[in-house]
């Protein structure tokens, strides 16, 4: 990734609360239009409330989140996704009272560009068998992850914020997402990954912002891993 | 005809479809408040006043404004409805982040304050309101005599309950709605505006209610506490069917409103509270109610 590509999403002295707590202290990273970055951490480091607050649903948020130059920090989560930011949570939210192809229809288009259901269900084939399933909560955990992110591939949002999609997932499924991720790279979408599968992170990712204590505490660009392994695992204390 | 146990055919069938029709004012009623309950998790107490308001603004329509029956049966529940939505956003969209009781107890409140107005313009000897024209009379049947007003207040409330189901169950609109009920914080960051549709559904609800109530006009005559004395029932038939299952509150309402005429036909002291032993029987074995799903 050059550094003359443009900046898309810009997040500065991001604080955060989930209720009474201050669970964000500060995080500052930026990412580049076009760019697979993830978030790493230990558990509790303040990841997904970084994704959490970048849509607006934390509790509350101060400091400055830009996305394609526009401040989104007074915005309401709405306004925040029809700018072209769209979520897969950790815990995958998929509706039990919709069938799998409601699931996959649900978000709203917000605009032009977004996958065909033909290209969808050709990245997920799985979920083609299984659309007319009468609950979405019936699919095994690795379709269920699919349909998460599938389903946000039609909005024409084209900066996917992915809350560790391979958590708990057999590694046939892991390597499936991670060729997934790397189509859309292809295709032009611009994915923040927060994970703990280290392995998995260095599989797909342009850089890496190690995240401890609720702020951004480094960056390591993916070709400079090797040299850095100690001092990733010493923050990641494994 | 035949006699059943002793009971004369006329007596059973007139109980059956006095029973229905009951069960027709429970089935909307239920239906009412399920959907609200969904997707606001408030326990709508106000909803027997405004089903009171819709039988009365019928009609206030007819007696100030010269409007009839059918056009009320569309006013009625708009402008019921447009109350509600005013109720939702001036006072009940501030009670979301706190437990369901307080919106019970503001509803309760607001109920009281409704009725209360009602009864002081209206007094509680109760207005007539005429039966349309048009379904004036009755059909021969045979065995009974069935009055065209009671078969459509029947038709209508199916015809209601069924393009409400279809619309929740089977349309883009209804996921909306029923992934929200499930998950309103996730919809919101799709970039769905979940405000408006709680205060649209809040406002569907409520012209149900109001629905209900142009219906009863003719039947009932239209009385300040026409609503007290329905809603109580409506819980129990809500309870019984479980709370959040749009289907389940439609067929036990109408089951329960058969089964209370058929008590009246075999037991008419037990009328009056079958329907609560039935409720306290179906809380002790299936406390999610017969459709309701496990919480």
């Amino acid at each position: 990734m050059t550094d003359a590509s443009e900046v898309l999403l810009k997040v500065s002295d991001l604080q955060g609360w989930y209720g009474e707590s201050h669970v964000l202290h500060g995080v500052d990273f930026e990412v580049r239009q076009g760019e697979v970055v993830t978030l790493l951490g230990r558990n509790g480091a303040g990841k997904t409330s970084t994704l959490l607050a970048i849509m607006g649903i934390l509790g509350k948020r101060t400091g400055s989140v830009t996305f394609k130059d526009t401040e989104t920090i007074g915005m309401q989560p709405r306004a925040i996704a029809r700018l072209g930011i769209a979520l897969c949570p950790e815990e995958r939210g998929i509706f039990s009272s919709l069938s799998v192809e409601e699931n996959l229809m649900l978000p709203p288009r917000i605009a032009d560009g977004g996958l065909t259901v033909e290209r969808i269900y050709d990245l997920f084939p799985n979920l083609k068998e299984r659309r007319t399933s009468s609950q979405g909560t019936k699919l095994s955990g690795g379709e269920q992850q699919m349909l998460a992110i599938a389903r946000i591939l039609r909005t024409g949002s084209k900066m996917l914020l992915l809350d560790e999609p391979t958590e708990g997932l057999a590694p046939v499924i892991v390597q499936q997402i991670g060729h997934t991720i790397a189509a859309l790279k292809n295709e032009g979408f611009t994915i923040v990954l927060v994970e703990q599968n280290f392995r998995f992170a260095a599989s797909v990712a342009d850089r890496h912002y190690v995240v401890d204590q609720g702020r951004v505490v480094d960056m390591i660009p993916n070709d400079q891993l090797e040299e850095n392994t100690q001092k990733l695992h010493d923050y990641l204390g494994v | 005809m035949f006699e059943l146990l002793g009971i004369p055919p006329q007596v059973l069938m007139g109980q059956l479809l006095l029973g229905l029709i009951n069960g027709s004012f429970y089935a909307v009623l239920s239906l009412g408040l399920a959907v609200i309950f969904g997707l606001l998790n408030i326990i709508n107490f106000a909803h027997g006043a405004l089903y009171m308001a819709g039988a009365f603004v019928a009609w206030m329509l007819l007696n100030y404004l010269g409007i009839g029956y059918w056009p009320a049966l569309i006013l009625a529940p708009l402008i019921v409805g447009a109350f509600g939505i005013v109720l939702e956003r001036t006072m009940l969209s501030r009670l979301y982040h706190l437990d369901h009781l307080y919106g019970l107890l503001l509803t309760f409140g607001l109920a009281l304050i409704i009725q209360g107005l009602f009864r002081n313009y209206y007094g509680i000897s109760g207005l007539p309101y005429q039966i349309p024209n048009l379904l004036s009379g009755g059909q021969n049947l045979g065995f009974m005599f069935l009055p065209n007003y009671r078969a459509w207040v029947v038709v209508a409330s199916v015809l209601v309950c069924f393009g409400t189901w279809f619309m929740i169950e089977k349309t883009r609109l209804g996921a909306y709605l029923r992934a929200a009920t499930e998950n309103p914080v996730l919809v919101g960051a799709f970039g769905v505006n979940v405000p408006l549709m709680i205060m649209l559904t809040y406002g569907f609800g409520v012209a149900l209610a109001g629905f209900a109530g142009v219906l009863a006009a003719p039947i009932y005559s239209v009385n300040p506490t026409m609503g007290e004395q329905l809603i109580i029932v409506v819980f129990a038939v809500v309870v019984i069917g479980g709370m959040g299952s749009i289907m389940g509150a439609i067929l036990t309402g109408y089951m329960l409103g058969i089964v209370e005429g058929l008590t009246r036909v075999f037991y008419p002291e037990g009328s009056a509270v079958v329907i609560f032993v039935i409720m306290a029987i179906v809380l002790m074995i299936k406390p999610e109610g017969l459709f309701g799903r496990p919480a």
